[in-house]
């Protein structure tokens, strides 16, 4: 075992993955010369040369399209988007095309690309670098989604993705980035579509995907003081959704958090939190709660923008409120 | 630095380059006349744009590539790219009808021919979008050193769109094996091109990326052929070319188009330029075609398109099944 940061582990991923096949390249703005925007790309210009870690202008709409073409002719092209919120402009090519080649050609082309960059709010970037938006991505059929939690996770969704003959959207973290755990050393893969057990307990479920599983984690020890044993689930993959490892958290404890950094409205939490008031119905002892970010635009002022995100407070809130205790 | 290439229109090239073109020019309008039949007979729905009076500029065009290496991509209106690239109008009318024989297996329609095996990658719907893609499919040319070319047609409408500005720059700083050709049919849906547009010569905007621009007669196969030809050899070496096709369509924007927007005369003298009457007359004044060698294309693009109709009339609808098939590979 090593220990490895996010970034470390994910660069790992690339490295390896671009040393077995000659067909991965990677390309976005600044992956070059400058080692990435978050470092994630570091030394492999030097090792790979510009044919195959392209620096690209700041064009999110043109050269994600590139990649939907190159994936087409059969390349395997890794897109770094600096953040998501700048893969706003590219949002036509990733939905009316990757996702959509395969289905309207009858089945005849594959577009193996994955889209990865930074998702979800770092401190003090205001508005417009601090958005959330899996459901952006999770709502269209033709992707795969995922959101690793932890440098193992990172590193084997990442090879996992880049081997997928479809595209798969990674939502990273800035914050999580330098968060540091255990990698084998050894090679390993992660599947898409699989949960995670975070953590077992038999009183409640939390539930959640990326950077939230950090307050989930905080709450569960607070709780654990309190003679509560959380069993924690981190999705790892939002499309597909494991739903039989979610049903199987709730089945043993019949009471149900959901945690997600988004906006609460047409989001994963509140559609993972439907899934399990409505196919859960007869085991649930308390409607399920869903503790997610501040319906409001990320303000700059740190004491605001933390007000906005979920933190173990709200999560031992929501916690109270499905098992109906008020002492802890 | 737009310039039109040396056309040589004295000198005809050999029957065997001229009688496909003809041919292929006419199965298009056949198959375009037929499809806006059974357009009208509500055999086929939804948007059905058609080719009509184009036919010259995907015939030329694609007539210069080798599809083995070579790829397409095109709009919404993508009819007559799919015949020109060799697809057979059985599957492509049966995908009109929604059939599960479909090119794209009933789940694709009018504005989504492809075929994986001739190299045509769509048919896209987005207005410019598939510019980006082509430019994408030109990269994995020169990443794989192919030799392979790219030819990504769009209409007048798409010029204005972001994605073509960063695929034409994307292209040129990574000298990418592509030739964009602005099929300027002068019509976008109902809005003139001289409305929107704040450039006049559309392949000037080529000097802004240090592109070669080359415009060609879009009524004139040969035409068509000689400058995109010249597009090719020249995307080959590494760079990127912009073409001008001047072109125009008969029908509407889609058979949902009353059309208000023109008028009959300037259809009717755009009529008279008609590309498939005009190569004909020229090569009949060559002496190179007859009544009967005419009469026998005329047959057999009708019998071609005759049948593509009874298969597609015959074939069967896709099973509910299929309603998840082909979405994830």
């Amino acid at each position: 075992m090593a220990e490895l940061t996010y970034r470390e582990a994910l660069n790992r991923a690339l490295d390896e993955e671009m040393a077995r096949d000659p067909k991965v390249f990677l390309m976005g703005e600044e992956v070059g010369e400058y080692d990435g925007a978050y470092k994630v790309s570091k030394g492999l210009l030097g090792k790979y040369g510009a044919r195959r870690v392209r620096d690209t202008p700041i064009s999110e709409l043109g050269f994600t399209g590139l990649g939907v073409g190159a994936a087409l002719a059969g390349l395997r092209p890794v897109v770094e988007w600096m953040t998501h919120n700048f893969a706003l402009l590219a949002l036509d090519q990733v939905v009316n095309n990757a996702a959509k080649m395969r289905q309207m050609s009858g089945g005849q082309l594959k577009v193996p690309i994955v889209f990865r960059g930074p998702n979800g709010p770092a401190e003090f970037l205001a508005a417009q670098h601090s958005q959330a938006l899996a459901s952006y991505w999770a709502h269209v059929p033709g992707l795969k989604v995922v959101a690793p939690a932890t440098p193992a996770d990172a590193y084997g969704l990442l090879k996992s993705a880049i081997r997928d003959d479809n595209p798969v959207v990674v939502l990273e973290s800035e914050m999580m980035y330098a968060w540091k755990g255990e990698v084998p050393e050894e090679e390993f893969l992660v599947p898409l579509g699989k949960a995670r057990l975070a953590r077992e307990g038999r009183d409640l479920s939390l539930v959640t995907f990326s950077k939230p599983i950090k307050a989930v984690m905080e709450a569960a020890e607070l709780l654990r003081a309190k003679g509560i044993e959380a069993d924690v689930v981190d999705l790892r993959s939002i499309r597909p959704l494991d739903e039989e490892s979610l049903y199987a958290s709730v089945r043993k404890t019949g009471r149900c958090v959901v945690v997600d950094e988004s906006w609460p409205v047409a989001s994963v939490g509140s559609h993972v939190a439907w899934l399990v008031s409505h196919n859960c119905f007869d085991l649930l002892d308390a409607p399920v709660e869903l503790v997610s970010g501040e319906d409001v635009p990320m303000p700059y002022n740190h004491s605001l923008e933390l007000a906005a995100q979920p933190s173990a407070d709200k999560i031992l809130g929501a916690a109270r409120r499905v098992l109906y205790r008020e002492d802890i | 630095m737009a310039k039109t290439a040396k056309n040589g229109r004295n000198t005809l090239p050999p029957r065997e380059i001229l009688f496909p073109l003809l041919e292929t020019m006419q199965l298009i309008r056949a198959f375009e006349e037929k499809s806006g039949q059974m357009y009208g007979l509500r055999k086929i729905g939804g948007f059905c744009h058609l080719y009509t009076g184009q036919e010259a500029v995907a015939t030329g065009a694609i007539s210069v590539l080798d599809l083995s290496r070579d790829y397409v991509l095109t709009a919404y209106r993508d009819h007559g790219h799919a015949l020109a690239c060799g697809m057979e109008p059985a599957p492509l009318m049966a995908e009109l009808f929604g059939k599960l024989t479909g090119s794209s297996r009933g789940k694709g329609g009018s504005m989504h021919f492809f075929s994986a095996e001739k190299h045509l990658l769509g048919g896209n719907g987005i207005v410019g979008a598939q510019i980006p893609i082509a430019t994408g499919v030109a990269l994995a040319q020169a990443y794989e050193d192919s030799g392979g070319a790219t030819l990504c047609f769009f209409g007048d409408g798409a010029f204005h769109q972001g994605a073509l500005h960063e695929s034409f720059n994307l292209a040129k700083i990574w000298n990418l094996p592509i030739v964009y050709i602005v099929e300027n049919n002068q019509w976008g849906m109902g809005t003139s091109w001289k409305k929107v547009s704040a450039q006049s010569d559309f392949v000037a905007t080529a000097a802004a990326y240090s592109m070669k621009g080359l415009v060609c007669d879009g009524m004139d196969v040969l035409n068509v052929r000689d400058v995109v030809g010249e597009a090719v050899e020249e995307a080959r070496k590494g760079n990127p070319v912009f073409v001008e096709a001047r072109t125009y369509r008969y029908k509407g924007h889609s058979m949902s188009d009353p059309q208000k927007y023109r008028s009959r005369d300037e259809v009717d003298e755009y009529r008279r330029r008609d590309p498939i009457v005009f190569l004909r007359s020229r090569m009949e004044e060559a002496g190179l075609i007859g009544e009967e060698d005419w009469e026998a294309i005329v047959q057999r693009t009708e019998g071609l398109v005759e049948e593509a109709v009874r298969f597609a009339e015959t074939s069967p609808e896709p099973s509910l099944g299929e309603l998840y098939a082909d979405i994830l590979a």
